[in-house]
């Protein structure tokens, strides 16, 4: 390859997606989609899309899963075969298996698991396409999903990655940049409580470039929680307002 | 050590009556008890469903708008029969845990296999109406319908809401729920799990019920949501009536 092509951040600073270092791409989120789940929640995140559906607490199946003390949180994340350039087999691959276990670990702390004992809730995650950041957008659905079943929950759990491109601290990294750059560093927060529930990092970067990035990707999450609290009330404001409008005009 | 002291002449509230919240919003800094739906962590009351807040002197309490059943001793449900056991039947009542029945209950006398079949007496798919007689954390619910107005439904229809609607149903002392009772001519039976059986002289009658129900649900975080209804069963009476006066 030669010097030009590798460029991802232009000399304005700008990325191969027009956007700045600390910027979002857009973002789009709707809660309540599927009327056969008990909550469910749709994200538009930049190029991916993707669907979650949340489940119960209900009585586990099979029964022998079920744990006497508290309740048991399984997540499912797949990426459906055409949800990338080159058909992906359905069947679960090592690295999906490696995000539903990831992606549960950053929502259970979200729960409060001992009050419902010997039940299950279950999340299934459908990536129908990926443009990087997968991971993050769909613990970001998967925390609306679960709050629209009405699950008992600490504080909504948002992800976001932050990651080095060009020498350069960058939010929220698309599929070439992930590709492409040298780090990723994705996070899952849970803003109210100022606390992590996710951190990971792949890639090589100095400590004070690990700070800057966890920093900005928790900047990141902040921004995409107001629209996560936005989305999850909207379903709701809709018919206030509207009835409430009806009432002045009377 | 300032910061308690501070805290306590404060107590700062982060929210206007009857608001809608999120899980995780922070509602309340100080000297709080948690009430329904919320928790305390270090001093702060924190909401823990989507819902509406309401504060009674120091307990912060919230409306959830999303939500699941959960078993209360002495609640009246209304359950499906899913499984025929050997002593017994497995109910779903619509909560994370499956209700028991037992065949000693229904029956009214000591049980004996040899000469009872469960499944003449009730069979998966049945509806009854039912109390729940006990229940637990370590153990699921049982029920009972040894009682006047319990036992198996036969006639009516039922239609699902979202458990937490059921107070607002009901209404203050019960104002909701017998007006649609009177103006409608139907039969209401609501059951805790959020299940409502309606049976009326007409289907018309029922579909009425059903319709005002409906709204009630979808609109129950609104206000003047009562008057609302009292116009819709007026009108929809009115259809009603004319017919008959000619």
């Amino acid at each position: 390859m030669n010097d030009k092509s590798d460029r991802l951040i232009d000399k304005k600073g700008v990325r191969l997606d027009g956007r700045k270092a600390d910027e979002l791409r857009p973002l789009k989120l709707q809660v309540g989609v599927l009327s056969n789940a008990d909550g469910s929640a749709y994200i538009e995140h930049g190029k991916n899309k993707i669907l979650a559906a949340a489940f119960g607490p209900r009585e586990m199946h099979p029964k022998h899963l079920a744990l006497a003390d508290r309740m048991v949180l399984r997540c499912r994340y797949h990426m459906a075969p055409f949800s990338v350039p080159e058909r992906k087999s359905p069947a679960p691959s090592r690295r999906e298996v490696e995000l539903s276990k990831v992606i549960r670990e950053s929502l259970e702390p979200a729960l409060f698991l001992e009050l419902y004992p010997r039940t299950g809730v279950d999340v299934f995650i459908e990536v129908l396409q990926a443009d990087g950041g997968t991971r993050c957008a769909s613990i970001t659905a998967a925390a609306l999903a679960i709050a629209d079943a009405g699950v008992p929950m600490r504080d909504l759990v948002v992800a976001c990655a932050a990651g080095k491109v060009d020498d350069t601290v960058v939010l929220d990294l698309y599929d070439a940049e992930d590709k492409l750059g040298a780090a990723d560093v994705p996070v899952a927060y849970m803003p109210s409580l100022n606390a992590i529930t996710l951190l990971q990092m792949d890639g090589i970067l100095t400590p004070d470039e690990f700070q800057q990035a966890v920093d900005l990707a928790m900047g990141g999450c902040k921004k995409i929680y107001e629209m996560q609290k936005e989305a999850l009330k909207t379903k709701y404001m809709v018919v206030k307002d509207v009835e409430e409008e009806k009432e002045v005009d009377e | 050590m300032e910061n308690e002291n501070l805290d306590e002449k404060f107590m700062p509230t982060f929210f206007e009556k009857k608001q809608l919240v999120t899980p995780g919003e922070l509602l309340a800094e100080g000297d709080y008890l948690p009430g329904e739906n919320t928790y305390a962590e270090e001093n702060k009351i924190y909401a823990q469903r989507i819902g509406l807040v309401d504060s009674d002197n120091k307990k912060i309490n919230m409306v959830a708008l999303r939500a699941f059943y959960v078993p209360k001793v002495g609640d009246i449900v209304i359950g499906t029969v899913m499984e025929v056991g050997f002593n017994g039947w497995t109910v779903n009542i619509k909560s994370p845990y499956n209700a028991m029945l037992r065949a000693s209950d229904v029956l009214n006398r000591p049980f004996k296999p040899q000469n009872d079949e469960l499944s003449t007496v009730l069979t998966a798919g049945d509806l009854i109406v039912a109390k729940i007689a006990s229940y637990d954390r370590l153990h699921d619910p049982q029920l009972t319908v040894g009682e006047p107005g319990l036992g198996k439904i036969t006639r009516g229809q039922i239609l699902h809401v979202v458990p937490t609607k059921i107070p607002r149903v009901i209404g203050r002392k019960g104002s909701m729920i017998s007006m649609i009772k009177q103006e409608t001519n139907c039969q209401i039976i609501l059951g805790l799990n959020g299940v409502i059986l309606v049976t009326g002289k007409t289907p018309e009658d029922e579909e009425l019920a059903i319709t005002a129900i409906r709204k009630i649900e979808q609109e129950s975080h609104t206000s003047g949501l009562t008057d609302r209804i009292t116009q819709l069963l007026k009108e929809n009476n009115v259809n009603v009536e004319e017919p008959k006066n000619e």
